[in-house]
This record gives C-alpha cells, structure tokens and sequence, in this order.
C-alpha cells in the first residue's frame, strides 16, 4: 500500500509564524506552536518548519521551538533554513528534528549533502528545491528563500541530489507559492518521474481539487501547504482571546479576495483525498487501550 | 499509597538519527529515558532502546568501537526488554547486506534486505518507503500481539516508517506483524522473549505510537 503524506508547512521568522506570496512580504500570522498543535490533532502526518531568514539569531529561536514542539507532538519534524554544517545538522537533530531540509547550502556545496546523508543517513536528508519556471519543462533552482539565483537546472539538480545521497525532495513552485491558483504539476511530474526517492510537492494549494490533481496528474508522493490550512485556522480561532497577533486576518482576508484560497482542515484534505481514491492515513482513534 | 517507581531506559547513542524524539516519548509515558553509550550505564538500566537510522555497517562499526556489543548480547541471558527501533530492529539480525556483507549482533536468526530498485518496476514506489503504512498481525493459534507493545493496537494500525531497508528473520514465529509496500509483504515487528524489533517509529506515530512506548513500560515491569 501506498499513503499519501500531509505535510502542513510552518514558514518561521523569528517566533513567528508567517507567510508571504512567491516567497515574499512575509506576514506574521500568530504563534507557531498554536498552529502545530492544531494541525497535529487534525491529522497532519509531518510537519516542516521553514525558517524564512535563516539568520544565526532566528536559528537559536527555531530551534528552542523544535525542542518544545517535539516534546508535544509526536509526528515527524522536519526543519530547514540556514543549516550550513554537519554540526548545524547535528544540532538541529539534538533539538528533536527527525529530518532536515537543505537548499542553499547543498546547492553551494554538494559535498556536505553526502557526508550528511552518509552520517545521519538517507532517510534523515530532505533536498528542498525552489523552483521558477523559465520556459515550458525548464525550471531553475533558487536558493536563499527564492531571492537567489543560481543557473541551475531543476531536473539536473534533482537527479543530482539523489546520487548524493537525499532521500526525498522537498518541491516547492516559487511562481505558486501563496497564490492559491494550484500546485504546478507540470513541475512536480517532471522531477517525480526523474528520480526514485519520494518528492512532496510544495506551493499553490488553493482549494481541495488541487491535491488529487497534483497526486493523480503530478505524481506527487506527499502534498505540502500552508496558507490554504492557516486560512482554516485563524477563521476558527480569531476570536478567541488567546489569538492577539494583529494585522494577519486582514492579510489572509485580502489574500482570499486576490486568489482563490479557501481554508480547508486536514480531515478535509483526507476526506477529499479518500474520495478520489487515494489512500491515506485515516484519522486516529482515541489513545487506544487507554 | 506507595509512589510509583520511574524505570530507567538506556537510549543507545550510536550518533546516529533523532534519539530526542524516542526520548520525548519515553518521558510523555512516565519512563525516565536516557542517551547514553556506556557499557556500565545500559547494564544498570531497567530496558534498552536500540534506536537508529542510516546504513547498518556504521551502526555495528559504532557499536563496536564503544564496545556495546557484548553488553546487549547480553539481554538474552539478563532478560532485560530490548527495544530495536527502525535500524536498531535491524541490527539485531545475523547479518546485513548494505555495501556488503555485514555481521549484526545475531540476537533473532535472519537477515535484512533492501527494497529493490523502484524505477526498475512497472508500478513504481519511491524508495526509501516513507510515510504511514499498516502494521498487519500476523495469524497464529493464540494471538500475536497479546503480551507484546502491540497488545492494545487493533490490527491494521498505521504508523510511520522511513526506511530503505527490511528483515527477513529464519524463523516465521518471531514475526508478529508485517506491513505491505507495493507488492512487497516485510516484517515489520518481531518478538522473542525479552527482545523487541519495530520497523516503524512509534516515536513518531502519533498517539497510537505513544501507546506502544506505554506497553514497554507493562513489558518492563514483567521482566523486572
């Protein structure tokens, strides 16, 4: 049997969450261990945490938050953003990450790939690529959270990446991203049918059809997304008196009127999945036995 | 009312994948979980964890090299609850076959294979397998999962696995699930005696997971 994963993404800048289009004009959106806790009790089967300016300031509060999430959430967590070193790795994983995504640093230097893969192993090594479409099926690699540019064809990379010893590929459309208009399948397809690690596809869910079609049509082996679920969330949670964090429902509400966003839950996502024939984890019960 | 006592779990540190989260979970359930790779450490300790992740020779080279391998060769006399998680599952077969051959600690006759090559297939599956899958009791005059971690999981439960490679044990008695990717049926759990060996990562496989770390302490408490 084959399982289709459902990876929240959490963008991290500072203690915050955010969220931008095309990688731009992050917006703070709240607490992330609020929306990761939720998420984890919705059914989410991963979650990956971006940090977005991968300073060496942001680097110390992402990983406080890992160590304090993964205390209370027990799923896989994957973090990436501004890991440079097999001892940036080493620390990450000692805060409790259970996978780690590069970009930049593999991109500038291959060879920390595959030591990182030999010492932590394949299966702890996320490749994450940001990619842009130049022409129909050519798309080129950024790196610094798509503010770079680097020549680098996508589809090379990729291949590249798996010899190197990555053992899945984290595949986000830069030109997607936050625009809610759907994943860019013909991207995911190509790299899926190019290599033989898992690829998750990443950038531009919108609406529940984009995810069977990315499946069906794009041969994703899991789905990323992010604002189609925080849309959910602050909907459901912005009247509480534990939600303070201003301005965001305005932006998320603006990004609805621009795009065609709409906030789904995980069980929705599932629900819609299932529908469509594919498997995927259903929901726990309660604690069994107990 | 007397207090409860706290057992002591040895988390093997061979410097190798996430140790946190298996900690992370032996705290949530009231066990005192600890890293550590001293050989007088495990000895004292109530259970054993052998975690892991990434190729078999580095985890035996590892052992080796702290000189762990006749510590938990031990388990089979001590009877202490050895718990081998994803790799650590793997290691305690005869042999691997990952960039040769390689011993293992031998403690269930068997040995460990790895997926075949995805792209080589009709109906490709990536590999390594990732994600969540079914862990299927495997049939038998009395129920296989009574007495186990699996005890109080209904059959076909789903867990997280991220692996590239599996184990064939010798002996199909020890097998007491299995779990099916693509066309391949591997043994996803074993049991014999006081030794343990999960494929998945019940450390991270939500509350059902958690439920598992909760019938170690059941299996520590027997053994004791």
């Amino acid at each position: 049997m084959f399982n289709v994963r459902v990876i929240p993404r959490l963008d991290i800048k500072g203690p915050n969450l955010v969220k931008g289009i095309h990688l731009e004009g992050l917006r703070v959106l709240g607490k992330p261990e609020q929306f990761a806790r939720y998420y984890y009790d919705n059914g989410a089967d991963e979650l990956i945490y971006i940090d977005v300016v991968a300073s060496l300031y942001g680097r110390n509060s992402i990983l406080e938050m890992i160590k304090k999430t993964s205390q209370e959430i027990f799923i896989p967590l994957t973090v990436g953003g501004g890991l440079r070193t097999l001892t940036d790795i080493q620390n990450a994983l000692r805060a409790g990450a259970d996978k780690i995504a590069l970009n930049t640093a593999a991109i500038r230097d291959p060879a920390l790939l595959q030591q990182a893969s030999k010492k932590f192993g394949s299966a702890t090594i996320v490749v994450s690529i940001a990619a842009k479409r130049k022409e129909a099926g050519i798309y080129e690699a950024f790196t610094d959270n798509g503010r770079e540019k680097t020549g680098i064809n996508v589809i090379e990379w990729a291949r590249k990446a798996e010899e190197l010893g990555a053992g899945e590929i984290y595949l986000m459309s830069i030109d997607r991203d936050g625009t809610g208009l759907g994943y860019d399948t013909e991207l995911i397809k190509i790299v899926a049918k190019t290599v033989s690690i898992p690829v998750i596809a990443a950038g531009g869910a919108g609406k529940l059809s984009h995810f069977s079609e990315v499946i069906e049509k794009g041969k994703a082996d899991a789905i990323s997304m992010a604002s189609i679920l925080h849309y959910d969330y602050i909907e459901k949670n912005y009247h509480e008196a534990n939600y303070s964090s201003e301005g965001n429902f305005e932006f998320l509400r603006n990004l609805k009127k621009f795009t065609t966003v709409e906030g789904v839950t995980i069980s929705d996502i599932k629900n819609h999945l299932l529908i469509s024939g594919i498997c995927c984890r259903p929901e726990e019960g309660c604690e069994y036995g107990f | 009312m007397a207090s409860e006592v706290i057992h002591s779990v040895a988390i093997v540190d061979m410097g190798m994948g996430n140790l946190f989260s298996i900690k992370n979970a032996c705290s949530h359930v009231g066990l005192h979980g600890f890293l550590t790779h001293s050989p007088e450490e495990i000895t004292n300790a109530d259970a054993i964890i052998l975690p892991g992740m990434g190729a078999f020779s580095n985890a035996m080279n590892a052992l080796e090299s702290l000189s762990l391998i006749d510590v938990l060769k031990d388990c089979v006399h001590t009877k202490k609850p050895l718990l081998g998680v994803c790799l650590g599952m793997q290691i305690l077969m005869t042999c691997g076959t990952e960039f040769g051959f390689h011993q293992g600690l031998g403690l269930i006759d068997g040995r460990v294979e790895r997926f075949q090559d995805p792209l080589a297939k009709e109906t490709p599956l990536k590999v390594p397998h990732n994600g969540w899958n079914r862990l299927d009791k495997t049939t038998g005059i009395h129920d296989r999962w009574e007495g186990t971690l699996l005890q109080n999981l209904p059959d076909g439960v789903y867990m997280y696995f991220n692996h590239s490679y599996y184990v064939i044990p010798d002996s199909p008695e020890v097998v007491i699930a299995t779990t099916t990717y693509g066309d391949c049926k591997f043994c996803s759990a074993v049991k014999k005696d006081n030794l343990i060996g999960l494929q998945c990562h019940p450390e991270r496989s939500g509350k059902t997971g958690l439920a598992v770390y909760r019938s170690f302490t059941g299996m520590i408490e027997q053994y004791m």
